[in-house]
């Protein structure tokens, strides 16, 4: 496995191998399966739609909608002008949603399309909406591509009527369904009433009841966006991932905010409850503060089997940090932390993160790759691995062990219904991560050291 | 109103107009013409992919011991990374680069002021890390439209580092699906590789195109030829390798598996080395017996011929309780397969087997010959989009043409049944009554599936769900669903095993909720029973 990868690092400026980030339009079109009755459509070749269809559905395992304007070659030369208008009109009168989003590709950028002019020009049924954001893919990251198209929703759609709603504005970070889940249940645990956008629970994680609908019953509501600019306050979680769309809404709509780090681990989650109750100024409820007494009380009962182990963290930028937040908590050492994602602001947190637990010789690196991950390992091994499916070539080659978090998980199961935010979340990892430590450690063992008990 | 008319007549009149050419049912008679290689229809949730998917993703990304370096931004690298099964194993002799993704990466700067640049340095990067035989590049969207001349940039690097580098102009918006990317992979191959290496021609020898050993496909089909006695040349391009493929021309004979993707390759060796093919089909019992005998009567010998029956004889015994225990399982049952352009023929005859009829079929990418045979090319009207793909001539090489019969002989051949230099199409064996959808989409999925109930769909990861939450058993025959493989006797019975489960797993019982079928408050009203 990964056999002509070789142990000596070499100066690569330019050629990019084994990638941790794709490109910004499959972002956008997450965000969008995340608002109700939509229909995300990618302006570009068709390529690009199939590509992101595809990517989606791999990690969810659930049906991932979404249509494309379908470019050709003289598209690409005269504009993708009337593409876009049959495009709305098909998409319309074949699978009425109430809303399109559409987002860019590399193509339609390089033309250089006037989206908010084409959508002007096009016939939108009455009460119907199109909407759009520019997601050019030779910027940034799929993250990039997923707060652009949820402040395309807010620029378009979120209004300040002068009467606020009470209401916190929750941007829940670039996560699985099953961590929305879980923000939306410690709210409702808080006391606090909340517009969570986007919302991909109850879409891609929807129930099988033997009847297809294109529209599940999930996703942020129209009206719920429009309603964003009413919110007393906004918060951000995933600070690299949400802040962009909580400023877009400040400025747009004058709702002030805050930025967080995803609730991974007991600090994490910790502060995202302190600002919930800072919200609120409800009492924070004995069911959560059993949850988090559970959670020491695991974390204690376990630390000899995680203690002083180091980690190679890879993956999402604001999921990596929490990782290696809630890695930090264990007594683990994150010794390799990289995200694909460029933004110089990453390495700063790592560094920041590390002196708070006083912990050194650790490297961090935004906009880094896979084979340099493995060169380092090679150089440098770890005890565990901890990202996507696409660290198991890493994992085979160096036979280490690889706890499945994050983005994306095309070759397991369940993954994206359970949360890693959250005490819950966190009692989740610690057992995920428990359990690949020693199940390592029994597979290892001479027959005369096996434990019976642990 | 037949079922035809019920899905069409649910569109509006411009869209009606142009899918009734592509939805048909398959009536008795006249032969049947269908619309097919034409645009999708912006909005419509088409299953299509782009030209770079079939250059990059289908044709020359197999091939394991070339760098394939990708020129554009990393989406279209990230999505061909490890996706598509197509299985390769490296030895001492040849590099395996299948596991890895490599692409330039571009950004801003690079679309401003053109990637070029960018380019030279990448591969100077690759030469410097992996030191390899071969470099291809594919370019993406972008690059097209700022005009980064890759052929300049493949020919310098050639030159500049001993190696062979080759360029694929193949950027999604080409072309009207993946159908032009093979079409232009196809173009290159021939153009720089094949005929490039100096083997020896051995006794008995093949080539085996458009044969991507998904799952392990082409390592079962090889196994099988070897142990009757052939020698595999090459493989186009499953675990093929630029080392054997530049020998491709020292072959004997040419087996077409996949028409579509690779036909145009067939075509080119024989006008250029006077090389015959004949079309195959691997998948299915009758369709493998027939493929082999067929194989073993060019090459007219009637030892070959009787080893040939040995080993289908040793093979189907070797599966056949398994297949009469699945089919008493399958039998009777009805199945729909879409698949991108000559796959959904080559599962309708071990679906027939296995007693499972196709009621509804179609191509993602085919061709109107890939429907309706060979003999239709010179009909097939030439549109804009498929004169955007470069169609290259070959003539003669007179160093290492060399014909293996007589014209007489072939002439003979194909009397005897012998499918030479021709392909009849999924026509020849799809039932009467089947609906077929020329590039299917969601809508006509969705409206087909309510309308013909069929117990089984064949398709890939995009429908996959859709079918199975509307409660219909879903297999995809893109990726095999993991497993595989299902080309040979064995992977026959594989295929049956797959199929079963799906059908019969337990949950299928168990989706409906007790609550739903029985009352919610048990007890009496009013005194009354």
């Amino acid at each position: 496995m990964l056999e002509l990868t070789p142990k000596k690092l070499s100066d690569r400026s330019t050629l990019r191998i084994n990638p941790i980030k794709t490109c910004q339009p499959v972002g956008a079109m997450y965000a969008a399966l995340g608002v109700h009755q939509c229909m995300p459509h990618s302006h570009g070749s068709q390529g690009c739609c199939s590509f992101h269809r595809m990517f989606l559905t791999r990690h969810f395992k659930d049906p991932a909608i979404a249509s494309s304007s379908s470019f050709t070659e003289g598209a690409s030369v005269f504009g993708g002008g009337s593409n876009l208008k049959t495009a709305i009109k098909n998409i319309f009168d074949i699978y009425d949603p109430e809303i399109i989003a559409v987002h860019t590709t590399c193509l339609s950028e390089t033309i250089g399309d006037d989206l908010s002019g084409y959508i002007q020009d096009a016939k939108v049924p009455e009460g119907k909406l199109v909407v759009h954001t520019n997601t050019p893919s030779y910027v940034g990251s799929h993250i990039t591509g997923y707060y652009n198209m949820i402040s395309g929703f807010i620029k378009y759609l979120s209004e300040s009527t002068g009467e606020k709603n009470g209401k916190l504005a929750l941007f829940p970070g670039f996560v699985n369904p099953g961590d929305m889940r879980e923000m939306k249940r410690l709210m409702k645990l808080m006391g606090t009433e909340f517009i969570m956008l986007p919302d991909t629970s109850g879409v891609l994680d929807a129930p099988m009841t033997g009847n297809y609908t294109m529209y599940p019953k999930g996703g942020t509501t129209i009206a719920d966006i429009r309603d964003l600019g009413n919110c007393e306050m906004s918060l951000g979680l995933g600070e690299l991932t949400s802040e962009f769309a909580a400023d877009t809404l400040e400025k747009k709509c004058k709702v002030p905010y805050k930025t967080l780090p995803l609730p991974i681990g007991v600090e994490n989650t910790d502060a995202f409850i302190m600002a919930l109750n800072q919200f609120s100024k409800n009492e924070v409820p004995y069911e959560i503060e059993e949850e988090r007494g559970q959670l020491m009380d695991i974390l204690l009962d376990s630390h000899q089997y995680t203690h002083n182990k180091t980690v190679a963290i890879f993956g999402d930028p604001d999921t990596v940090l929490g990782m290696a937040q809630i890695a930090l908590e264990m007594g683990m050492i994150p010794k390799y932390m990289v995200t694909g994602t460029p933004g110089a602001a990453f390495d700063r947190k790592a560094a920041a993160l590390l002196e708070k637990f006083g912990v050194e010789g650790c490297t961090a690196k935004q906009a880094g790759d896979l084979f340099e991950l493995h060169q380092w390992i090679k150089n440098d091994p770890v005890d565990l691995l901890i990202g996507g499916t696409h660290g198991k070539q890493v994992a085979r080659a160096e036979d280490i062990p690889l706890v499945r978090v994050g983005f994306p998980i095309i070759d397991r199961y369940v993954h994206s219904y359970l949360p890693i935010v959250g005490y819950k979340g966190a009692i989740r990892l610690a057992e995920l991560i428990l359990n690949a430590l020693m199940d390592r450690q029994d597979r290892d063992c001479e027959d005369e050291d096996l434990e019976m008990v642990m | 109103m037949d079922s035809r008319d019920k899905v069409l007549d649910k569109y509006s009149s411009k869209i009606y107009k142009n899918r009734k050419e592509h939805v048909i049912e398959i009536e008795g008679g006249e032969p049947q013409v269908i619309a097919a290689d034409t645009r999708a229809i912006p909005g419509i949730m088409t299953n299509r992919g782009c030209c770079y998917a079939g250059c990059k993703g289908v044709v020359i990304g197999p091939l394991k011991d070339v760098v394939n370096i990708v020129h554009g931004p990393i989406g279209c690298a990230y999505y061909t990374w490890g996706t598509r099964r197509n299985k390769a194993k490296g030895d001492e002799n040849i590099k395996d680069f299948t596991q890895y993704s490599f692409s330039t990466d571009m950004q801003e700067t690079d679309i401003v002021f053109g990637g070029e640049k960018k380019l030279r340095q990448a591969i100077k990067e690759a030469v410097e890390i992996f030191n390899p035989e071969c470099i291809m590049i594919s370019s993406t969207c972008p690059v097209g439209l700022i005009g980064d001349d890759i052929h300049a940039v493949a020919a310098e690097s050639e030159k500049l580092y001993g190696i062979k580098v080759l360029a694929f102009s193949c950027e999604g918006y080409k072309g009207v699906s993946q159908s032009g990317g093979h079409h232009i992979a196809n173009n290159g191959l021939m153009k720089y590789i094949i005929g490039t290496g100096d083997a020896e021609p051995q006794k008995y020898s093949v080539n085996l195109l458009g044969e991507y050993n998904i799952g392990g496909d082409g390592w079962e089909v090889e196994r099988i030829l070897k142990r009757i006695g052939y020698n595999v040349v090459s493989v186009m391009t499953g675990d093929g390798s630029y080392d054997h493929l530049k020998n491709a021309h020292t072959a004997d004979l040419n087996l077409v598996q996949c028409h579509r993707s690779i036909n145009y390759i067939a075509e080119m060796m024989k006008t250029k080395y006077g090389m015959d093919w004949i079309k195959v089909n691997f998948i299915g019992l009758d369709s493998i017996k027939k493929s082999l005998v067929d194989i073993a009567t060019y090459f007219d010998d009637p030892e070959l011929l009787a080893r040939t029956e040995a080993v289908i004889a040793e093979e189907e015994e070797e599966i056949a309780v398994g297949m009469s225990y699945y089919k008493s399982m399958l039998d009777g049952k009805k199945a729909a397969v879409y698949v991108g352009g000559s796959r959904t023929h080559h599962y309708i005859n071990l679906l027939k087997s296995l007693g499972v009829e196709v009621i509804l079929a179609g191509y993602e990418f085919g061709h109107r010959d890939d429907y309706e045979g060979r003999d239709v090319i010179p009909t097939i009207k030439i549109d804009a989009d498929s004169k955007n793909i470069e169609s290259i001539t070959v003539t003669k090489d007179d160093a290492n043409y060399k014909t293996f019969h007589t014209p007489e002989k072939l002439e003979e051949l194909k009397a005897a049944g012998v499918p030479l230099e021709t392909y009849d199409g999924l026509w020849s064996d799809i039932s009467e009554g089947a609906i077929i959808t020329d590039d299917f989409n969601h809508f006509e999925t969705e409206e087909f599936l309510k309308l013909l109930k069929p117990d089984i769909f064949f398709s890939g990861i995009k429908d996959k769900f859709i079918v199975q939450k509307s409660g219909v058993p879903s297999r995809q025959l893109h990726s095999y669903d993991y497993s595989g493989p299902y080309a040979g006797f064995r992977g026959a019975l594989n295929f049956a095993k797959d199929i079963t489960m799906a059908t019969y797993t337990p949950v299928w019982n168990m989706v409906q909720a007790p609550w739903k079928s029985e009352p919610t408050l048990v007890g009496s009203l009013g005194g009354m029973e």
